[in-house]
This record gives structure tokens, sequence and C-alpha cells, in this order.
């Protein structure tokens, strides 16, 4: 499996992640791209941007584990992660997460896991910079439940659900 | 060991990072921050609501009871909030 993983401030261009991704390969049937933007708001008022801040090492540490395991889970040929630090307007891509596989199921399901654990488990924080100055952004339980929902393997919710 | 702090955990400490030598009787991580809350009015605030605290032990994520013995770097942060 090609795993890129990678932390910076650098804006970059998401249609040459994706080719870099599947560039020579015709294995490939699926390729899911979630792209995570920076609004112009936070819970309803404006705000002049999203300042990240991340703990170097164990970011990337944390973020290869989930990757290994949505690997050990999905049949992928491919995950991309970059995840963006520093001070982020409004517009800006925060994080792109991109899956490969040959088809689409296994693509969305890592996808979604991926991003799931890293609003959860990576160590991230964002803070927003608003008129008034900056506040922390409160983490919020939705995305707990979010994660949660991955802590039973999928073998064992489909057994679940019969 | 080496302590680590991020988002307003460092903020209310007023530090990113520090070298400690806990007394014996601090094992865990729950008693490490027992203690540091002790220290002064800053490390008090920082770890009022202990149960907000996240923790990790040499770049893993720990809970409240692991065992702090052999660490060398020990970071302290609130519920993380990246994606």
């Amino acid at each position: 499996m090609t795993t890129t993983i990678r932390l910076q401030r650098e804006a970059f261009d998401i249609a040459d992640e994706v080719a870099k991704l599947t560039i020579g390969r015709t294995d490939i049937g699926a390729v899911v791209t979630f792209t995570g933007v920076c609004r112009a708001d936070e819970n309803g008022k404006p705000i002049a941007a999203l300042i990240l801040e991340h703990y170097p090492g164990m970011a990337e540490a944390e973020i290869a584990r989930h990757v290994e395991e949505a690997h050990a889970r999905w049949p992928l040929f491919g995950v991309t992660v970059i995840h963006r630090h520093g001070r982020l307007t409004p517009g800006e891509v925060i994080v792109l997460v991109l899956t490969a596989s040959s088809h689409r199921e296994a693509a969305f399901a890592a996808a979604a896991f991926l991003m799931d654990y890293l609003k959860t488990r990576a160590p991230f924080w964002k803070r927003v910079e608003t008129a008034d100055g900056t506040a922390w952004v409160d983490a919020k339980a939705a995305d707990d439940a979010a994660a949660e929902r991955w802590a039973t393997p999928p073998e064992r919710r489909r057994e679940a659900a019969k | 060991m080496k302590l680590l702090y991020f988002a307003w955990v460092r903020e209310r400490i007023g530090k990113a990072e520090e070298q400690v030598d806990p007394p014996a009787g601090v094992d865990t991580v729950g008693e490490l921050v027992a203690w540091l809350a002790r220290r002064d009015e800053q490390y008090a605030y920082a770890f009022a609501n202990p149960k907000v605290i996240r923790a990790a032990i040499d770049r893993s994520h720990v809970r409240a009871d692991a065992k702090i013995a052999g660490a060398s770097e020990i970071a302290f942060f609130p519920p993380m909030t990246g994606g």
C-alpha cells in the first residue's frame, strides 16, 4: 500500500495528490477524496481565521497508526493524509484524506473512519480568531460519537446487525 | 522526565515544556496530574478538571491509570479538535 502522511503549513494541490496516488496503476477502481475546509463561521459567529496547533511527532505517529488500522480493515491500495497547521483563513483547505481501493465501498468507509479518528485522536487543537481576539474550539460530543461507531470491528458489526 | 503541554493547558501553565523529577509515590499519570496541580495557581488552573485532560506517554495516548515509570516524554492536552 502507498501511504503518504504530511503535516505542513503550506497549501497543496488536491488533483496533484490524487495523481500521485494513482499514477501508473490500473488496479485502483475508486478514489475517495475528503477535503476539510475552513468556514467563515464557528457556532454561528463570524471568524477571521483558524489557528491550528499540533504535537509534532505524535501527530504523524497517531495518523500512521490509524492508517495501518484502516489498511487492516479494508482492502486499500493507497492512503494519503495531509493536515495543515498554523493560521488558515476561510476557504482554505485544512485537511485532505484520500483512500484508494478496487471498489468504492472500502474507499468510502476507510475515508470516513480516518476522518472520524483524525477529529478525536490526532493531536491537533483549533483556535478561532475573531474581532474580539482568539478562543479555543471546544471538542464536540458528536465527533466522539462518530469515532465510537468504529470501535466494533466491521465483521462483528455485521453479525450484530443480523 | 520531560513534560509537554499543548493548547490551553500550555497557556494556563505558561510554558510549553519542562523537566520534572516527581517524588516517590507519584506512579501514574493521574497521580502526576494531582502532584502538578499542587505546585501553584497556574498548574491548579490548568488541571482544575482532570477529567478533560488527555495524556500521552512517548507519543501514544494513555489513560490516567497508566504507569509513568520509564517514560521519557509525557504530554498533557485538552480534547483534540483537529480535522
